[in-house]
């Protein structure tokens, strides 16, 4: 059994684990991005916490899994058991409000509505400049620094950015 | 022989796609500083990325569900060619720009359909990777498809040389849709690859219709790679992805 003084109550652990900042856009945080999908205290007294990776072949994962070990061991969890979850995928939908400003300030576009449906006429939303807020902007790579992002450029401020891909 | 083990259908079934999408994102990954642009670099490893992503949770799945021990490392590195259940579209080489770009439009469209049906079968964690990875696949479709519409409607060199990486890869598409043994033991779990190709074939034609290429039409068809019958290319691609972690067994990242 673990030593009740050392486990800390349910929201606690959530906040510590909400908390920690995502490897490759440490402005967000876990809880921003939506990544943390549950967290349980298990009959035997271990943290059990459900992580959606944003994409399958994403290299944060694994620096995700053990960041979340480390703060709620310092949030006094004794036992961590960290269970990634793919089903319901991720969507960008996730994403906080504070975390779409935060990015916007960072210079990363933060996405749009995930897209519905497929339709025959391809409509894409149009990209604000996160640099001048310009929505005169136009993608030049699908594909970016990281999974998530996709490289724009904008015509009015001639600034690249990246942009945080709906998904 | 290693290569007469048996496994039961579901890990059969999970370690053929793991296996596609594995080699194809070796393949993809050789482009890494060379591809004709630094966006397309990017491009072509991201991709590379989602599929290896995709290949991790089918091998992983594979060997769990086999129940001998195998983890995604004993699958991508300790087989040999022969025990690879790829189709051969994905091992071939890269040849040029356009030649990858034909591949990467023929398989991401396959991929699509395959993950969309798959999205709905009743094992819960082929369900999970398919509704996850059809997301990213749709952008490798389209990303494809937007290099095979510049190219192919671009400069008389550009159509030419589109077409004919057209050529070279079509042979290797009807295998994308044979149903095998284990496919068919499988029902309600797999997708029939069979029953894919008309929503294949719906998106892929139009495409190369705008992009003034014609669909070939090949004298053969490649066969056989989900019995591990492969070209001779693999075997070198192995050689050099299997070599490091062979070369110091049993050490981890």
């Amino acid at each position: 059994m673990s030593d009740p003084a050392r486990t800390a109550d349910h929201a606690t652990l959530l906040a510590a684990a909400r908390a920690v900042p995502d490897p490759e856009i440490p402005v967000l945080t876990l809880g921003d991005l939506g990544v943390i999908r549950d967290l349980r205290v298990a009959g035997d007294g271990a943290v059990e916490v459900d992580i959606t990776p944003t994409y399958t072949g994403c290299p944060a994962t694994a620096v995700i899994a053990s960041d979340v070990q480390a703060a709620l061991s310092r949030a006094g969890a004794d036992q961590v058991r960290i269970r990634t979850v793919l089903s319901p995928p991720w969507t960008t939908d996730w994403m906080s409000q504070a975390g779409r400003s935060k990015l916007r300030q960072f210079g990363i576009a933060p996405p749009g509505p995930a897209e519905r449906g497929s339709g025959p006429i391809r409509l894409a939303f149009s990209v604000r400049c996160p640099q001048c807020g310009s929505p005169d902007t136009r993608e030049i790579s699908h594909f970016g620094s990281t999974p998530c992002k996709a490289l724009w450029t904008c015509r009015s401020c001639a600034e690249p950015f990246d942009a945080f891909k709906a998904i | 022989m290693t290569g007469a083990r048996t496994l039961p259908p579901l890990a059969a079934y999970a370690l053929a796609l793991g296996d596609d999408a594995l080699i194809l994102a070796q393949r993809l990954g050789e482009w890494a500083a060379r591809a004709p642009q630094l966006e397309e670099d990017v491009a072509l490893a991201n991709i590379a990325l989602d599929l290896l992503g995709q290949a991790r949770i089918l091998l992983s799945y594979a060997g769990t569900v086999e129940g001998a021990g195998r983890d995604e490392d004993d699958l991508a590195y300790l087989r040999d060619d022969r025990d690879f259940r790829n189709v051969q579209l994905v091992e071939i080489p890269n040849g040029d720009f356009a030649v990858t770009m034909a591949r990467l439009l023929v398989f991401s469209a396959y991929q699509y359909e395959l993950y969309t049906v798959l999205g709905t079968s009743d094992d819960a964690t082929l369900a999970g990777l398919a509704g996850k990875a059809v997301k990213e696949v749709t952008y490798h479709r389209d990303h494809a498809t937007q290099w095979v519409l510049r190219l192919g409607d671009g400069t008389e060199l550009s159509h030419k040389r589109t077409q004919a990486g057209l050529d070279q890869v079509w042979p290797y598409v009807a295998e994308l849709f044979d149903t095998d043994d284990t496919v068919s033991r499988l029902a309600g779990v797999a997708a029939d690859p069979a029953t894919l190709h008309p929503a294949w074939q719906q998106y892929v034609i139009p495409v190369l219709t705008e992009a003034t290429l014609r669909p070939p039409e090949p004298r053969w068809r490649s066969r056989g790679g989900r019995d591990g019958l492969h070209t001779e290319h693999l075997g070198h691609l192995l050689a050099e992805m299997q070599h490091l972690h062979r070369s110091h067994p049993g050490a981890p990242w």
